[in-house]
């Protein structure tokens, strides 16, 4: 195991090599002067190209990943353009918003969708599984984002039983672990929670199925064992699989925050991605992008490891 | 979506009648694929289908909602007819849902098949770009590339394809790696075939039905991702009759016409549920597992 996850580390580098350079090149995919949003339209040639040599953009553009690459791996993402604060200090505060919502709708996505899978598998073909297969396609079908609003058009304009946006009281957003703050974590969290739930029930309902199909189970049931013993064999062959859709369930939600957050304004890493975006905050977008996805490469490592470690019957040279 | 006659063509004409036959048992995917197809009727006949102009609006008759009288389903905050802007919004809604997987099929077949059929370096060059791109996740790579080439229609379709290719590279790459070793190819290439001609037989064959069932089931992830591009403003832009721009410009209204806002994701919704009960009745059929 222990040279099993060595060696997928070192797989792991290149990847994030070409993710850092992916990132690095978004910057010069954007069309116009990077500068574009910080100098005044009638700046003169003299402080431009002051500018541009401040921020480093007159350099090659080898030269310039270079010195990036060098820089990141200090843990240096830069300065925001648009509040003049280091990147990384923005971006730490943002994620660890983002993951509140994102673990907690990965939990109640898992539990609703082992739940539903477990049934539709199970009870094959009978109502039950009707009912727990709508339920999953209903959530990998639903634009979330739109349901966000109709959550919030019901449960915060019509009933007023919870905010609507923001994370805390009149905009506040320092962080609280009190009944005022945790109100605003539920209508994002649930919102976020229908992906997971759709994907891990129809997971583990092919899983469950397929389990039950195989010739082990009949030699089980043959023996005598109670439906509650055949239960528990089912459980623990189909939990590694699932609980690895979770894992890399938690990275999708953490990258791709991002319309949620706009939704709920809740201040995470997707609506920090947004400004930068659309504040042309160029080393901020890079730095977001950049965590974001290294993010997901590691979970995904993880998980990987984590998965053969707890299923032994998965070889992997 | 010309790629499933080649694929039928190639393979035993046997196999497609049963598959359409299975489909056609199942009520559910019946059901879902008559409303995907009532869309499409829907989006290529919109200019006679709609009873007003899905652009022209009355500033004076801003945001009524459903049920005014000459608007049967309300209008906008610009005054503009809703019904006429929901049909018309088919169009361009179900356009970023397709094209992009099109492209992504095309360009992702091409690269899976060159790779699995040359192996070696090229193969690991090749698969190994498409590991980094793998390694984003899908929204965020969607918003990345959006967000640095900037707003409009192309750089939405240029965004989404790149998001596409990686993954049905990975089918092609994976099933041409299987059918390269297979006795008929060893056969075909000891009679003197040439590359071109044992992909265009044997391989095309094979890989064309898995990669068209998976890109089929891509594009309600694709029509989520246009319109939540669109909502956040990185996609098509106004005055166009998007859903997902649709529902970006009337959140405004949430709430003073609550009802009137949550429209255009109805639509969406419909659109991709359909989408995604049609492919499952077709893998089932196909019997491929999920």
């Amino acid at each position: 195991m222990f040279a099993y996850a060595i060696k997928r580390t070192l797989f792991t580098l290149p990847i994030m090599l070409g993710v850092s350079l992916v990132c690095f090149a978004l910057v010069h995919l954007a069309p116009g002067d990077p500068l574009v949003s910080v100098l005044p339209p009638d700046a003169s040639q003299a402080i431009k190209e002051q500018m541009m040599a401040l921020y480093g953009f007159d350099r090659p553009y080898l030269e310039q990943f270079a010195r990036w690459l060098a820089r990141v791996a200090q843990g240096d993402l830069g300065t925001s353009i648009r509040t003049g604060r280091p990147v990384s200090l923005e971006i730490g505060k943002a994620v660890g918003n983002t993951l509140m919502i994102a673990a907690l709708a990965t939990l109640i996505g898992f539990v609703l969708g082992t739940l539903f899978g477990f049934v539709a598998g199970y009870f094959r073909d009978s109502w039950l599984d009707k009912a727990a297969s709508a339920a999953a396609v209903f959530g990998v079908s639903v634009p979330h984002y739109w349901l966000g609003m109709i959550l919030v058009i019901i449960f915060a304009v019509q009933l007023g039983w919870l905010p609507p946006t923001g994370a805390g009281p009149g905009g506040s957003e320092a962080w609280v672990w009190d009944w005022v703050h945790v109100q605003h974590l539920i209508l994002p969290a649930v919102t976020m929670s229908v992906i997971p739930m759709g994907i891990i029930a129809r997971t583990v309902r092919a899983l469950v199925a397929e389990i039950l199909s195989q010739e082990f189970v009949a030699g089980l049931r043959a023996k005598g064992l109670s439906e509650s013993g055949v239960f528990g064999h089912v459980v623990k062959n189909a939990a590694p699989t699932a609980l690895a859709v979770m894992g890399i369930q938690l990275g999708y939600l953490l990258g791709g925050s991002i319309l949620i957050e706009t939704v709920f304004s809740w201040p995470g890493s997707g609506l920090l991605l947004n400004d930068a975006i659309f504040q042309r905050d160029l080393p901020l977008l890079q730095g977001t992008i950049l965590v974001l996805a290294l993010f997901f490469v590691v979970l995904n490592l993880v998980v990987d490891v984590m998965q053969t470690t707890l299923d032994p019957r998965i070889q992997r040279a | 979506m010309s790629a499933s006659p080649a694929g039928a063509l190639v393979r035993s004409p046997g196999y497609w009648v049963a598959v359409l036959r299975r489909f056609a048992r199942d009520p559910v995917a019946i059901g879902a694929a008559a409303v995907v197809l009532g869309l499409i009727l829907m989006a290529v006949f919109a200019p006679w289908l709609a009873p007003q102009d899905p652009l022209q609006g009355m500033t004076l008759k801003r945001l009524r909602p459903p049920g005014t009288e000459g608007h049967l389903l309300g209008t906008d905050e610009l005054g503009r007819d809703m019904l006429s802007r929901l049909i018309h919004g088919a169009r361009i809604s179900l356009f970023m849902g397709i094209v992009p997987v099109f492209t992504a099929l095309l360009a992702g077949a091409a690269i899976g098949i060159v790779a699995g059929y040359a192996g070696g370096w090229t193969n690991s060059l090749l698969m190994r770009t498409m590991d980094v791109f793998f390694a984003f996740p899908s929204v965020l790579l969607a918003v990345a590339l959006a967000g640095a080439l900037g707003p409009g229609i192309l750089n939405s379709i240029i965004a989404l394809t790149l998001v596409f290719v990686p993954p049905i590279a990975r089918v092609a790459e994976s099933v041409t790696t299987g059918v390269r070793s297979r006795d008929y190819v060893e056969a075909a290439k000891a009679s003197g075939a040439g590359a071109l001609t044992i992909i265009r037989k044997h391989v095309l064959g094979n890989v064309l039905g898995p990669i068209f069932v998976y890109a089929m089931s891509l594009i309600a992830v694709c029509m989520i991702l246009a319109s939540g591009l669109s909502f956040l403003g990185l996609g098509v832009k106004p005055p166009m009759p998007d859903w997902g721009l649709m529902l970006n410009t009337l959140r405004t209204a949430i709430y003073t016409q609550p009802l009137l806002c949550a429209l255009p994701g109805v639509m969406i919704f419909i659109t991709s549920i359909s989408f995604n009960i049609m492919t499952d009745g077709l893998r089932s059929a196909m019997d491929i597992k999920a």
